[in-house]
């Protein structure tokens, strides 16, 4: 049995570990070996393209961040707000039902082409509406899901002392799906940045990280190229981590001892981290 | 039909001596499998400070007719008066605490603010919430506990904050279902022993819905045996215990329904007339004498 404070170090010292191995070998690939630094370039030149072009990746992650946040927000909310009408009237579930379904199985970023020509070569918008479908789909479900969490002696009781609907909501509905809630807006967060950046591939203004990615990679500035995608999992990292943040900030205090109660920790949790990592593998491609 | 027609003591007005007065009521569910008679005919008064049992096998309909005086149900037929209102205003006016089976507190509040949650909902201002939260925990023995959650409390403990919390408004009435039916026999009657105290220092009548018959005996007046498909009133046992004469049916009031119920000890599990009791109780629950004696010890 190892004491907890030694299996904290380790989990945090375990993976940088491996990361540092990879990036030995990585190097070792490339200046020993003699893998063309030209299609693989090795750890150090990308560090040199990143302090070199430091200014404008900065300004391209606060672009493609902006987009990201835009639409995190906007899809967060619409996705709040739908799920409470939905879980209130049947009917809205039902006419709603079908419409999610389509979102959750379209790759909203197919839709980028046809957004940046409704909104012309110069706007955001696409993006950033990009963006808020790609956040709306998750944060719509885990709501719903967790709208529904109330069981059926709280409501009793909350008939029982004739709380106002207003009521109702507030201490009880909301609270419970609060989880729920914040767990889809940590699967969302990682979604709108994948989405803000991948929409850039398909034109409209250059200057975001996507754009410049695809720009470096075509004049066949590789260690540029890497340098951007590393800038990528950055943001990625950051809105991942912030939202993480939120919800432990708002969670806290839930009991601080066991977290036995099955309700309090949503299982779609474990879904949205092992989304989060498969879609990032797609971004630094 | 028996003890409560004695309450009208000479000079009080008979009305608000009658916490919850059942006339005829019937209660059919519509079910896939068709219609299902929860309850037929069901005639029941419960005086105010009296402490009432329902028991019986399950699907006798017990709990559905405490739902029905909660007005958390409609009854199809008859009607139903708490203090002389409907159930809808009386829950509107808040005339009643309801504790469940399950304790179901919140579990993102701490106990204080579970207890204090009729009270917020009410608009109780937070000086005299959290005044009142510090004395009903107090009472049910949590006063350390106050600004822990509910899943750092046992079973028990969730039990009694839920207590706590239905006497938060100082109801005159209490409707309880199978409160204590998820603890151990000895947390069990240790609450039973508190509740027994706490519905006397508070004066409220209480319709407590129940499948133990030892638990019916120690804490009621009056125990209401009922019998299944369809739910009927078996037979209504006025609890004769020793040192507390004939229950209500004495003179009646809050302050003499204390003064029966504060006999109730744990020497009283002990007593003969407890055991002739249960033995009244199990008999009227078979419809039938079944063996005195031994057989009575062993019903728990």
């Amino acid at each position: 049995m190892m004491s907890p404070r030694t299996e904290t170090t380790l989990r945090i010292v375990a993976p940088l570990a491996v990361g540092l191995i990879v990036l030995g070998a990585w190097q070792f690939l490339v200046s020993v070996v003699g893998v063309s630094d030209y299609l693989l370039p090795s750890p150090a030149s990308i560090v040199d393209a990143l302090i070199a072009s430091w200014d404008s990746i900065v300004q391209a992650t606060i672009i493609t961040g902006t987009n990201a946040l835009i639409g995190l927000v906007v899809g967060s909310l619409l996705g709040i707000a739908l799920a409470a009408l939905a879980a209130r009237w049947r009917a809205v579930d039902r006419m709603s039902a079908p419409v999610i379904a389509a979102l959750a199985v379209v790759p909203i970023v197919a839709l980028a082409p046809v957004l940046n020509s409704m909104f012309g070569a110069d706007s955001q918008f696409g993006r950033q509406a990009i963006a808020a479908l790609a956040s709306f789909v998750p944060v719509f479900l885990n709501t719903l899901r967790g709208f529904r969490q109330t069981t059926p002696v709280h409501r009793e009781l909350m008939r029982a002392y004739a709380a106002t609907p207003g009521q109702v909501l507030r201490s009880l509905t909301l609270p419970t799906a609060r989880p729920f809630i914040l767990t889809g807006i940590r699967i969302a967060s990682s979604l709108a940045v994948i989405s803000a950046l991948v929409a850039e591939y398909f034109g409209g203004p250059r200057g975001g990280l996507g754009s410049l990615i695809s720009t470096s990679a075509a004049s066949s500035a590789y260690a540029r190229a890497w340098a951007y995608v590393v800038a990528s999992i950055a943001l990625g990292l950051l809105f991942y981590l912030a939202t993480l943040a939120l919800e432990r900030l708002v969670l806290r205090g839930r009991g601080s001892g066991d977290r036995t109660s099955g309700a309090r920790t949503p299982g779609t949790r474990t879904t949205g981290t092992s989304t989060v990592s498969t879609t990032s593998t797609t971004v630094s491609h | 039909m028996s003890a409560p027609e004695t309450t009208a003591a000479p000079g009080t007005i008979t009305e608000p001596a009658i916490a919850v007065r059942v006339s005829s009521v019937d209660k059919v569910f519509e079910t896939q499998g068709g219609r299902v008679h929860a309850l037929e005919g069901i005639d029941l008064s419960v005086a105010a400070g009296e402490f009432v049992s329902l028991i019986g096998p399950s699907g006798c309909g017990k709990s559905t007719l405490m739902r029905l005086i909660a007005d958390l149900d409609a009854p199809t037929s008859g009607s139903i008066a708490v203090f002389g209102k409907t159930p809808t205003r009386a829950r509107l006016d808040q005339e009643y605490g309801i504790a469940f089976q399950q304790a179901g507190l919140l579990p993102w509040r701490t106990v204080a603010a579970n207890v204090a949650l009729p009270l917020e909902l009410h608009g109780v201002g937070q000086a005299a919430r959290r005044a009142k939260v510090d004395e009903l925990l107090d009472m049910v023995g949590l006063a350390e506990f106050a600004e822990r959650y509910p899943d750092q409390l046992s079973g028990g403990m969730q039990q009694r904050v839920a207590i706590a919390r239905s006497l938060a408004e100082q109801p005159r009435l209490l409707l309880m279902d199978e409160p204590f039916g998820a603890l151990d026999e000895m947390t069990r009657e240790k609450m039973q022993a508190d509740l027994v105290r706490i519905a006397g220092e508070t004066g409220a009548a209480v319709v407590f819905v129940t499948h133990s018959i030892p638990e019916a005996v120690f804490l009621s007046d009056r125990v209401v045996v009922m019998s299944p498909r369809p739910g009927r009133i078996r037979e209504i046992v006025p609890m004769r215990l020793a040192g507390a004469a004939a229950g209500p049916a004495d003179g009646v009031g809050a302050v003499e329904g204390a003064a029966t119920r504060a006999a109730r000890t744990e020497g009283l599990r002990e007593d003969r007339s407890f055991f002739e009791m249960v033995t009244a109780v199990r008999e009227a629950l078979h419809g039938a004498p079944v063996a005195t004696g031994a057989r009575g010890v062993e019903t728990r």
